[in-house]
């Protein structure tokens, strides 16, 4: 496109982020607020972060989600990796197509429909030894739905990563599980952890399967959000948001830092390799110390 | 090597297993409890409903007894379609669902092409901060950047967009702004945008620059070649984005509720309140399995498009 259309470019731009960070910002603004209504700022206060630390439902939510999270984000990554597994690596089997289907269609199915399906589960007679509603079964969900997630980012980073160390070390000997453990998770490491923190993220914010799947003890910070967006505003829910997004801001910036320094150490590694040994010994040897750091 | 394709071959079992039976446990098998529960009748009972079928004590078969009432009461309401005064609340959710779906879908593309284009056309090591804005509110919460809304868009003079307004002198009075379909599509399109901007940037990052110049050099105007080259050569993108739209649109339930009181009713809160208040799980349960084969051709469409792109690469 030529200079003339630069300015509308720089425009439209810039109107969309106006758009995305308006309603951002003003939570914000209004969370420093000194009255009681969310859209009138009487004076500047830190009220509503005190009644927000004071707040022990809230921060009972909070501690539970971020322990639901974890775990479902780990027990996904486990899921995930092998799901991946089967699908880069086992080829074509009777069923391959059905499991293709079955991992990510979490991924696009409503969330009311995957809630509703889980939660016949869940209350089945049969499946009574599986504990009915609760944690554990909000926990399996989390983990189903970002299964798929963590799948689909794993399974491409299989695909694209060399084959031929694998096979070096099977050929030298090295047991297949040992293989995996000091070869392939290394190289794929950036996808394990790129899917840990999406599933992380997918499993606090979910609202509609905690929803279905609580029971009075198993309230997240997404399900009680929304049961006191039914009673009405309160600036401490802006006060919330705003450590919400100040903690989101913070992770993006030190996760996104980590991964520019990462890939310079591994070009400045690879560089340093091609200059002393050529061929892909080097690679065996410099990327993985490289990696496990 | 017999030794080790023997472990091979019996890691391979193992491995394979874990999935597998994960998701046959809590994927398959609930679709399946999806099913027989659409088919059951509804009763007042922990769980609320009564099986489509009973082991009688000796028989060798379960004896049948499917309730299709749930599907007649949604193939009433189609055949009632057109007679005024015709209680209609399952259709007109639907109707709902896929209208409020699909401009969804039609905003985000009318705003996110152009957005993701100029992002893929911006100095290379600006762009990697701009799609990090854009992922940067898909991070916080989903139910805060709703509830953003309700703040914006509050019907008292209060209301920080009503509050404008009227300062502007534009209005008089303060605008109903929330509780309608309005409320529910400015929020749905701006929850959704980031899905539509992340495959069309992905797609149009990818464009080779010298057939836009070729284009340029045999006398083409800009739009000319935007729309005989750029438009065709980004359909994947559009489509991947359109369905990672308008599919999970079709099935909302939060911002409806949130944004759209009472009067906006979609199908994705039919099955909440069958499933809830109404206690009525068999009827929760055959939407969802009309859910779920409306759905299936645009996830289909979404999935060919995916390993079309991936055997391109």
């Amino acid at each position: 496109m030529s200079a003339r259309s630069r300015p509308g470019a720089t425009a439209w731009l810039l109107a969309v982020y106006v758009f995305l960070y308006v309603p951002i910002l003003c939570l914000i603004v209004f969370s420093f607020t000194a009255g009681e209504i969310t859209t009138q700022f009487d004076g500047f206060s830190l009220r509503w972060y005190a009644e927000l630390a004071r707040d022990a439902e809230l921060i009972d939510a909070v501690l539970l989600s971020l322990r639901v999270g974890a775990l479902a984000a780990t027990a996904a990554v486990v899921v995930g990796t092998a799901a991946a597994f089967v699908l880069a690596r086992f080829g074509r089997y009777p069923g391959s197509a059905a499991f293709a289907g079955m991992t990510t269609a979490p991924m696009v199915m409503p969330e009311v429909v995957i809630g509703l399906s889980l939660v016949l589960l869940f209350t089945h007679p049969l499946f009574a030894f599986l504990g009915g509603r609760g944690v554990a079964a909000i926990w399996a969900a989390h983990t189903t739905l970002c299964t798929a997630y963590v799948t689909v980012l794993v399974q491409s980073r299989l695909r694209e990563m060399d084959r031929s160390l694998e096979e070096a070390a099977l050929d030298l000997g090295c047991p297949p599980f040992k293989v995996f453990f000091v070869i392939t998770v290394p190289v794929i490491a950036p996808a394990l952890m790129a899917g840990w923190l999406l599933a992380f993220t997918l499993s606090m914010d979910d609202f509609v399967l905690a929803a279905m799947l609580s029971d009075p003890g198993s309230t997240t910070l997404p399900v009680l959000v929304f049961a006191r967006l039914h009673h009405g505003l309160k600036p401490e829910i802006n006060a919330l948001a705003t450590v919400i997004v100040a903690v989101v801001s913070l992770a993006v910036v030190v996760a996104n830092r980590a991964m520019l320094s990462a890939q310079r150490t591994r070009a400045a590694a690879l560089r340093h390799a091609a200059g002393i040994s050529p061929g892909s010994v080097s690679a065996v040897t410099l990327s993985h110390p490289d990696m496990r750091r | 090597m017999k030794r080790q394709s023997f472990f091979l071959a019996r890691g391979r079992f193992w491995v394979g297993m874990l999935p597998w039976a994960w998701m046959l446990l809590f994927f398959a098998l609930p679709f399946a409890l999806i099913l027989k529960v659409s088919l059951s009748t509804p009763e007042l009972a922990i769980p609320p409903y009564v099986p489509p079928f009973v082991m009688e004590p000796g028989a060798v078969l379960p004896h049948l007894r499917p309730d299709l009432a749930s599907y007649r009461r949604l193939h009433d309401e189609l055949l009632a379609l057109g007679t005024s005064g015709a209680d209609l609340q399952y259709l007109s959710a639907w109707g709902n669902s896929l209208l409020l779906a699909a401009l969804t879908t039609l905003l985000c593309l009318l705003i996110g092409y152009p957005f993701a284009y100029h992002i893929a056309r911006s100095r290379e090591a600006a762009r990697n901060t701009l799609l990090m804005l854009v992922m940067l509110p898909f991070w916080t919460s989903f139910l805060l950047r709703v509830y953003a809304w309700m703040v914006l868009l509050d019907s008292s003079e209060l209301g920080l967009v009503n509050r404008l307004l009227l300062a502007a002198g534009l209005v008089d009075a303060p605008l109903q702004l929330l509780y309608n379909a309005g409320a529910v599509l400015v929020g749905m399109v701006y929850s959704y945008l980031p899905f539509m901007v992340l495959p069309l940037y992905a797609n149009l990052v990818k464009l080779d620059q010298r057939l836009l110049e070729a284009a340029a050099d045999l006398g083409a105007r800009p739009w000319t070649t935007f729309l005989r080259v750029t438009l065709p050569l980004s359909r994947r993108g559009i489509v991947a984005g359109s369905m990672l739209v308008f599919i999970p649109a079709v099935g909302e339930f939060v911002i409806p509720d949130l944004l759209g009181g009472g009067d906006v009713l979609m199908i994705g809160r039919k099955i909440w309140d069958d499933f809830g208040p109404n206690q009525d799980w068999p009827m929760a349960a055959a939407v969802a399995v009309t859910m779920v084969l409306v759905l299936i051709a645009p996830i289909v469409l979404l999935h060919r498009h995916g390993r079309n792109a991936e055997e391109e690469q």
